[in-house]
C-alpha cells in the first residue's frame, strides 16, 4: 500500500480543496508555493528543529500509566506526553512551523483563531518570540470558559478579540478570522490551528506536527520492543490526531483510533463529532469535509464541554481516512472524558486537558477487556490548566 | 437569448448602464421579499441579486451577516428561496434574477436538482462565494445543462491568468469585487479599480459589474463611469434593517430611485 495524499490540488480523495472567496485565492496559492518551497528547503528544517528541541522542549516523552492501567486491569496505556510542550499543548509545533514560514514571506502581522485558547497561546507566543504583531480571535462564550488562557495571550502581547456572532465558538471565530485576512491580505499570514481549512493548510499542519508520531515511532520500541496495538487520539480539527495517526498509516498492525467529542450523546444532537454521527460531506472554511448540518446545508450549532473540539468539521484527512477503513472514529461523551480527567488526576498525578481526557476515555472504555500485553498509545495533547474553571462549575465549585 | 444577456444587450443600445441591487431572502421577512423585489424593479433596478442566507457567511460584513441571521431565523432555506422566485415571476417574467450564497446549501440540495429547480422557476444565474471555477467543475455542468449562468468573482488580487480561465468559464457577467474586504466595508479606491479594468477587459467579453463598498449615490455614478453595472447590496440591506415593516418598501424603493438617477446621470 502506498498512501500519498493530497494531490496537487490539495485533495484527499473526494475532501479537501480550495473553498475560499476569490479574494483570498492569491494568498492561499502564495502560501503554497512558499510552502512546497521551504518544506525540504534544509535550512528551514534546521531551523523548525532547534526551536522544537530548544523552545519547545522535544522530544515530549511518552509515559506507562501503570496505575490506571494496573486498576483497570486490562490493556497498558500510554501517554504521549504533549502536555508538557513550552505553551502546554501540541498547538505549539505547527504555530512555530507557520511563524519561520511567515517570517521567510516577510510577513510581520499574524491572526489566528481559537477554542479552548491554546492555538491563541501558541501563536501569541511565538508571535512574541519572532517579534510579530498577533490578533487572536476567539468566541464570546469561548472567552467566558476559557479566561485563563485570555489572560495569558494578553500578556504575551495579543490582541484577543472577542466574536459574538452565531454561536460564539470556534467556527464563528475562523469565520471571523478569515473576515480579517480578506481585509488585509497583503500583511497578514494566517497561523490556521488545526488539519483543516483550505489547501494547504491540513497538509502543512499535519507535516509539523507529525513530529508527535515519529517521536512515538522511535520511543515505543525502545520502551517496549514494538510498536503500540492503537494509536488513539482526540479529533477537534485533528491536528493532534494526525500527527500522530500519520505516521503509523503505513504500519501493520497499528489500529488507528480517532476520539470525537459525544457531547450530551450523539443521539441528543447535541455533540461535535460528525465522523461518528455519519454526517453528510459539505464545504465549509475553505475544504470539503464530513459537517454537521441540517437538510438545508446550514451548519448546525454543536456542544461539547472542551472547546477546541466544539466544532462541526473535522479535517479532510481524518474523512479519507474514514473512508478508506485505515482509522476507526469513535465519540466520548461529556461525562465519561469528565470521568477520565478525574481518573488521570488521581491515578497518575497528570491534570489533562478535556480535550485529551477523551482520548484518555477511550482507552479506558477499551482497556479492560483487552490482554494485559496489549498497548494503547493516546495523544495527551494537552495540559488541564485552563480548563480549572470548567471543571470547577461542573463540580458545583465557584474558584 | 438568456434574461440577463437580453437585458445587458438593451442597457447597451440604451447607452446605459445597470443598476444591480441586492437584498438576503427572508430579511426582514419571507412575505416581504416578493414585494421588495418589485419595488426595486419599479424603482429602476435592471437585474436583482438575491442573497441565499447562510449560517457561516465568511465573505460578508456585519450588515449582511444580520441580515442572514434574522432570514434564518425566519425559516428561510434554499428550497424557499427558489419558491420566492417562482412567485415573483408570476408577475415579472423579465427582469434577471441571480442568487448569490455560498456553496454549502446548494451542496445539501445536489447541484442537479438545484440547477433544475432554478431553471423551472426563472432563476437567470448562480454566484456562489466560495466556489472558486477550481472546485466548480461539477457544479458547472449542471448549471450549464439547464441553462443558468454561473457567475463568477474577480478580486484586486486576481492575477491576469485566473482572469482569462474565469472568462472562459462565465456567462451573463462577471462581478469584480471592489475591494480587498467583505462586503459593506467603506475603503472603495476607485484608482485602483480604474486601473484593474483594462486588465479585466483583455479577456472579458462580458458585461462587467463591478461591487462591494458603494454607499451612495455619488459613489455610484463614479463606478458606472467604469464598468457595466453597479452593485449595491449592504446599503440597501442597511436601509432595511433601519426600517420598518409599514415603510420598508417604500424606503428601499426611494434609495434606489436615487441610485437610478446617479447611474443615469453618469456623463455629467
Ligand atoms: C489540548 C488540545 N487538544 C486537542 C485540541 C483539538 O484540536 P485538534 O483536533 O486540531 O488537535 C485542542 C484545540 O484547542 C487542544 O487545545
Amino acid at each position: 500500500m502506498t498512501y500519498s495524499y493530497p494531490d496537487l490540488q490539495g485533495h484527499f480523495g473526494q475532501f479537501g480543496g480550495v473553498y475560499m472567496a476569490e479574494t483570498l485565492i492569491p494568498a492561499v496559492e502564495e502560501l503554497r508555493d512558499q510552502y512546497l518551497r521551504f518544506r525540504d528547503d534544509p535550512e528551514f528544517k534546521a531551523e523548525f528543529e532547534y526551536e522544537l528541541k530548544h523552545y519547545v522542549g522535544r522530544p515530549s516523552p511518552i509515559y506507562h500509566a501503570k496505575r490506571l492501567s494496573d486498576d483497570l486491569g486490562g490493556a497498558q496505556i500510554y501517554l504521549k506526553r504533549e502536555d508538557l510542550n513550552h505553551t502546554g499543548a501540541h498547538k505549539i509545533n505547527n504555530a512555530i512551523g507557520q511563524a519561520l514560514l511567515a517570517k521567510r514571506m516577510g510577513k510581520k502581522r499574524v491572526i489566528a483563531e481559537t477554542g479552548a485558547g491554546m492555538h491563541g497561546v501558541a501563536t501569541a507566543t511565538v508571535a512574541a518570540r519572532f517579534g510579530m504583531e498577533c490578533i487572536v480571535y476567539m468566541g464570546a462564550e469561548d472567552i467566558q470558559r476559557q479566561a485563563p488562557n485570555v489572560f495569558r495571550m494578553k500578556l504575551l502581547g495579543a490582541t484577543v478579540v472577542p466574536v459574538e456572532s452565531g454561536s460564539r465558538t470556534l467556527k464563528d471565530a475562523c469565520n471571523e478570522a478569515i473576515r480579517d485576512w480578506v481585509t488585509n491580505v497583503e500583511t497578514t499570514f494566517y497561523i490556521f490551528g488545526t488539519a483543516a481549512g483550505p489547501h494547504p493548510y491540513p497538509m502543512m499542519v499535519r507535516d509539523f506536527q507529525c513530529v508527535i508520531g515519529n517521536e512515538a515511532r522511535v520511543q515505543m520500541p525502545e520502551m517496549i520492543g514494538r510498536q503500540p496495538d492503537a494509536v488513539i487520539a482526540c479529533v477537534g480539527g485533528g491536528s493532534n490526531a494526525i500527527g500522530l495517526f500519520h505516521p503509523y498509516i503505513e504500519v501493520p498492525d497499528v489500529q488507528i483510533i480517532g476520539v470525537e467529542a459525544g457531547g450530551h450523546g450523539i443521539a441528543s444532537g447535541q455533540h461535535a463529532a460528525p465522523l461518528t454521527a455519519n454526517s453528510k460531506v459539505g464545504v465549509l472554511h475553505g475544504n470539503k469535509v464530513y459537517l454537521i448540518q441540517d437538510e438545508n446545508g446550514q451548519i448546525i450549532e454543536t456542544h461539547s464541554i472542551s472547546a477546541g473540539l466544539d466544532y462541526p468539521g473535522v479535517g479532510p484527512e481524518h474523512c479519507l481516512l474514514k473512508d478508506i477503513g485505515r482509522a476507526q472514529y469513535v465519540a466520548i461523551n461529556d461525562d465519561e472524558a469528565l470521568a477520565a480527567f478525574d481518573a488521570l488526576c488521581r491515578f497518575e498525578g497528570i491534570i489533562p486537558a478535556l480535550e485529551s481526557s477523551h482520548a484518555l476515555a477511550h482507552a479506558m472504555k477499551i482497556a479492560p477487556s483487552m490482554a494485559k500485553d496489549k498497548v494503547l498509545l493516546v495523544n495527551l495533547s494537552g495540559r488541564g490548566d485552563k480548563d480549572m474553571n470548567t471543571v470547577a462549575n461542573l463540580k458545583g465549585i465557584t474558584l | 437569448m438568456s434574461r440577463i444577456d437580453t437585458t445587458f444587450e438593451k442597457l447597451k443600445q440604451q447607452n446605459r448602464k445597470a443598476l444591480i441591487p441586492f437584498i438576503t431572502a427572508g430579511d426582514p421577512a419571507q412575505a416581504f421579499t416578493v414585494p421588495l423585489m418589485h419595488g426595486l424593479v419599479q424603482a429602476g433596478a435592471d437585474v436583482l441579486e438575491l442573497g441565499v442566507p447562510f449560517s457561516d457567511p465568511m465573505a460578508d460584513g456585519p450588515t449582511i451577516q444580520r441580515a442572514s441571521e434574522r432570514a434564518l431565523k425566519n425559516g428561510m432555506s434554499l428550497r424557499g428561496v427558489l419558491d420566492l422566485v417562482a412567485e415573483f415571476r408570476k408577475q415579472d417574467a423579465t427582469t434577471p434574477v441571480v442568487l448569490m450564497g455560498y456553496g454549502n446549501p446548494i451542496e445539501a440540495m445536489g447541484w442537479e436538482a438545484f440547477a433544475q429547480r432554478c431553471a423551472e422557476v426563472g432563476v437567470d444565474g448562480a454566484l456562489t462565494v466560495d466556489f472558486p471555477p477550481e472546485e466548480s467543475h461539477e457544479a458547472f455542468e449542471h448549471l450549464q445543462a439547464h441553462g443558468i449562468a454561473p457567475i463568477f468573482l474577480l478580486a484586486p488580487t486576481t492575477k491576469e491568468a485566473r482572469i482569462e480561465q474565469v472568462a472562459k468559464l462565465a456567462r451573463g457577467y462577471v462581478y469584480y469585487v471592489s475591494l480587498k474586504g467583505v462586503t459593506g466595508a467603506g475603503n472603495l479606491d476607485l484608482s485602483a479599480i480604474e486601473e484593474k479594468l483594462p486588465q479585466l477587459r483583455r479577456h472579458i467579453k462580458l458585461p462587467i459589474g463591478v461591487g462591494f463598498g458603494i454607499r451612495d449615490a455619488a459613489t455610484a455614478k463614479a463606478v458606472a463611469k467604469l464598468c457595466d453595472g453597479v452593485v449595491v447590496g449592504s446599503r440597501i440591506v442597511q436601509e432595511i434593517e433601519d426600517s420598518t415593516e409599514q415603510n420598508v418598501v417604500a424606503n428601499v424603493g426611494r434609495l434606489v430611485q436615487e441610485l437610478r438617477v446617479a447611474i443615469d446621470n453618469e456623463k455629467e
